[in-house]
């Protein structure tokens, strides 16, 4: 188990408790998409992998160490993670710069400081933009820019707080690529996010975190019937699931793929009424 | 009502313009939508119809922009206040900083707009109820998660009753039932003549609330229709927008013959629904839909 969480609480000044005893362990490779209303705490979890919050009380441990007895300096080798709003994380003149500063932080040799930078440009499809002040790109762009950064530092495992938010087609292609060939590399990814179908095409594992808690803990392709049997309305099924569900279709389908192969064998009498 | 015409504009650092002879009309009652790839001018143009740029930008404008009739080259910013809301794309930018409590937040923008005291309660409640925001009225707007925020920019702007709304990627950051919420309020916005301008990624609910689709492309419109013509358009990834699962299911069911001849390619559920009932049925009755006896193949779309 990269990752160990065990019966994590916390509680804000103003006190409000935003986690309430999370417990989850995620082993190296997976992908795993945390999802829930907004509010139910996912951000703060994230937050806690990466030291910015400690616990009140319970554990996190990354890599068998607990994260409040390694340094934040160590913790940043391990984990990386990239804001909810980029422009907390962005300081430097340039793209460039931005995406050097983290690897320059770990003291990586030049030219494998250098490997790392351009690599991190490609894959977030910033080459162009590499000499642009962050200021002057587009919100979407500097989001792209903040997880550059986070992809040059190398770790080991990833956690992405809504990636695909204000992101175009393109971009939403290349995070899923992205997210799949980190796993595929044998590094971990952790998002967070509100968008389903994004959810269930690039993603092995769902969390679903409800008040502070873990409401639903499971493979992805279970997830859809938590989704349908559950009250929670921050929750939504993923487009083809609703409409598999609205022809009649036993058992769930996910995803286009999934759907246009049970297509030509779901023959049926009667047209299903909208409502369904 | 918005009226822009042969509008370009390049910003004081730009190499390239980020809006070419951009032209358009919304009329109060009207929801239009904007959509298109990052970086090609929406949130620009957000920034134009709301009098922003280049008033606070600086850079080069050229063409005339109209806002109930009022030309925005000659009117200050100061006179747009309470007539034209921006929800603007990062809401931790929006929050004024100014005050206390989301509740004070909210009341921030009509104690500039000098409203009464006795009218702002019965103004402020029911958008912190509509937006499901009561629970946390009490909080620091800095002590809310990002979809709260994200709420409370909207409400923050709609509790000013402007008659013409910006909303830049109001949902961005909500969950499904924060996207409904958002979704009706700008139904009862249109209800009341408000004049709408929406720019969004997300797609599903924008194709069922939408009248009318403008897609931008590095800075010029390069196609506006109702959303059931233009989500469906075979463009709309070069466009940068991610089309709905439903139409890519259909559009490569249709290639194989199991979307219905002449039905035009879904955008929502219901649409979806239909088609593929109707494929169902027909597969029922044992046509597999391969033999050739229609002339109508090619060009469904
Ligand atoms: N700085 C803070 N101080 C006090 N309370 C906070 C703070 N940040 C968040 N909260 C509260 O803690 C709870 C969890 O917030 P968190 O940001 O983790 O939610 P989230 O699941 O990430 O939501 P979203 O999807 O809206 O981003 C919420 O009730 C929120 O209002
Ligand atoms: N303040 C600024 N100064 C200079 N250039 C800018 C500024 N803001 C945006 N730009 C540039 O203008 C172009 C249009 O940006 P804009 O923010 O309008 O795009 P957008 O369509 O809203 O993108 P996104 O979907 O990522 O939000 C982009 O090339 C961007 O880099
Ligand atoms: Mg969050
Ligand atoms: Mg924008």
């Amino acid at each position: 188990m990269i990752i160990r969480i065990d019966s994590l609480t916390f509680r804000y000044p103003n006190g409000t408790t935003a986690l309430d005893g999370v417990s989850f362990g995620v082993g190296a490779g997976e992908r795993v998409a945390i999802v829930g209303a907004n509010g139910a705490g996912k951000s703060t979890l994230a937050r806690h992998l990466v030291g910015i919050e400690r616990p009140a009380s319970g554990t996190v441990e990354i890599d068998g160490r607990p994260t409040d007895r390694l340094g934040i300096a160590e913790l940043a080798r391990t984990v990386g993670f990239v804001f909810q709003n980029p422009d907390d994380q962005l300081h430097a003149a340039s793209v460039v710069k931005e995406v050097g500063f983290g690897p320059r932080n770990l003291r990586f040799p030049a030219a494998r400081r250098a490997e790392l930078v351009e690599s991190a440009l490609r894959r977030t499809g910033l080459t162009a933009a590499r000499d642009t002040h962050p200021h002057h790109l587009s919100l979407g762009e500097r989001k792209r820019v903040a997880l550059a950064s986070v992809l040059a530092m190398d770790t080991p495992v990833v956690v992405l707080d809504e990636p695909t938010t204000g992101q175009d087609h393109a971009s939403i292609v290349l995070l899923g690529n992205l997210v799949d060939s980190l796993a595929a590399d044998g590094r971990t990814v952790l998002a967070i996010t509100h968008d389903m179908d994004f959810c269930v095409e690039h993603f092995d594992r769902v969390i679903v975190l409800a008040n502070g808690r873990v409401a639903w803990d499971g493979p992805v392709v279970d997830w859809p019937a938590h989704v349908a049997d559950t009250a929670d309305e921050s929750l939504e099924l993923p487009q083809m699931t609703r409409l598999g569900r609205r022809l009649g279709w036993a058992g769930p389908v996910t995803t286009v793929a999934g759907f246009l192969e049970r297509l030509p064998a779901e023959a049926g009498p009667a047209p299903v009424p909208p409502g369904g | 009502m918005i009226e822009v015409k042969g509008f370009s504009f390049t910003y004081p650092t730009g190499s390239r313009p980020a809006l070419t002879d951009v032209a358009f009309e919304v009329a109060p009652r009207e929801l239009c939508a904007v959509v298109g790839g990052g970086g090609t001018g929406k949130s620009t143009l957000a920034g134009v119809v709301s009098g922003t740029v280049p008033h606070l930008t600086g850079g080069t404008a050229e063409g005339v922009v109209r806002v109930n009739g009022r030309d925005l080259a000659e009117t200050p910013l100061s006179g747009l206040v309470g007539e034209v809301g921006l929800v603007m794309q990062n809401p931790f930018n929006q929050i004024s900083g100014a005050r206390f409590s989301v509740r004070e937040e909210i009341a921030f923008g009509l104690e500039n707009l000098g409203v009464p005291r006795d009218e702002m309660a019965a103004r402020i409640d029911p958008v912190l109820e509509d937006l499901g925001l009561t629970g946390v009225r009490d909080r620091s707007p800095y002590e809310l998660s990002g979809g709260q925020q994200q709420l409370l920019a909207i409400g923050s702007i709609l509790v000013m009753r402007p008659t013409v709304m910006v909303l830049d990627e109001p949902t961005s950051q909500l969950d499904a039932a924060g996207n409904a919420l958002v979704f009706d309020a700008l139904g009862t916005l249109k209800e009341q003549g408000v004049t709408v301008l929406l720019i969004e990624h997300r797609m599903e609910r924008l194709a069922r609330a939408a009248d009318r689709v403008l897609v931008l492309d590095r800075g010029a419109i390069v196609a506006q229709g109702p959303p059931g013509e233009v989500l469906a358009d075979e463009r709309l990834e070069e466009w940068g927008v991610s089309p709905l699962r439903y139409t890519v299911a259909a559009r490569r069911a249709a290639a194989r013959r199991l979307w219905p001849d002449r039905k035009p390619l879904p955008v929502t559920l219901d649409a979806a629904a239909e088609g593929f009932g109707e494929t169902a049925g027909r597969l029922y009755r044992g046509d597999r839909g391969d033999r050739g006896d229609r002339g109508d193949r090619g060009d469904r779309r």
